[in-house]
């Protein structure tokens, strides 16, 4: 599953996610945090996507990750819009045989990601001003 | 020609706009498309060298020759996850 959508994510939908057979599985979830890394309080966060170049290069992150670490399933959801803190803006599920294929394939997705996908997100703080902010080698 | 041009993110508050219609003469590039857009709006050369074009989906160079029709879309650095 590869998609960008605008209602909330729920950590409990990815059950469908684990293939049949594996032995493992990794899910990593991106969440709103209440701070910005300048240590301003955040309020919300608002993103949006160039949403068929996302989820292409979802699907072509996840080609990558199986050339890399073997037979591993991922499932890459973004939401857009403006989401609070607390909430769940991206979730990257990662299926294989083992563990290590899982975590390295999980980690590979969610870095890719944030280097590349084309979407962007805007810091609104408590004070009521915002910014776009850019992702650095921050991991 | 005439082409489409999507902006995103601080590319589209300076445009003002997220989709906008360029008039290039045959044979343009993306290159030319920018330079159009940015006599319109002095305000995005700052951003051209980091911004990234696609042109119908697809990652471009500058030099890409675009056609009747296209689709550009401006892409800042990113910011997901």
């Amino acid at each position: 599953m590869f998609a960008v959508v605008r209602e909330a994510i729920d950590p409990r939908t990815f059950e469908g996610a684990i293939r049949p057979g594996d032995g493992a599985a990794v899910k990593f979830f991106g969440v709103v945090r209440d701070r910005a890394d300048d240590g301003r309080a955040v309020c919300a966060l608002s993103y949006e996507a160039f949403e068929p170049l996302a989820t292409a290069e979802f699907e072509k992150i996840a080609g990558e990750a199986r050339e890399r670490f073997g037979d591993v399933a991922l499932a890459i959801v973004h939401r857009i819009g403006e989401i609070g803190v607390g909430e769940v803006a991206v979730a990257v599920v990662a299926s294989a045989a083992h563990r290590g294929a899982a975590f390295d394939a999980c980690r590979y997705a969610i870095d890719e990601l944030k280097r590349r996908a084309p979407i962007w997100k805007k810091e609104r703080y408590a004070d009521g001003s915002a910014r776009w902010r850019e992702n650095e080698n921050v991991s | 020609m005439r082409i489409r041009v999507l902006a995103f993110a601080r590319l589209r508050e300076i445009l003002n706009a997220a989709e906008t219609a360029l008039e290039l003469r045959a044979g343009a590039r993306v290159g030319d498309a920018w330079a159009a857009l940015a006599e319109g709006c002095p305000a995005l050369e700052e951003h051209r060298a980091s911004t990234r074009v696609a042109c119908n989906g697809r990652l471009v160079a500058p030099d890409h020759a675009l056609h009747d029709g296209d689709e550009v879309a401006l892409l800042p650095p990113v910011g997901g996850g």
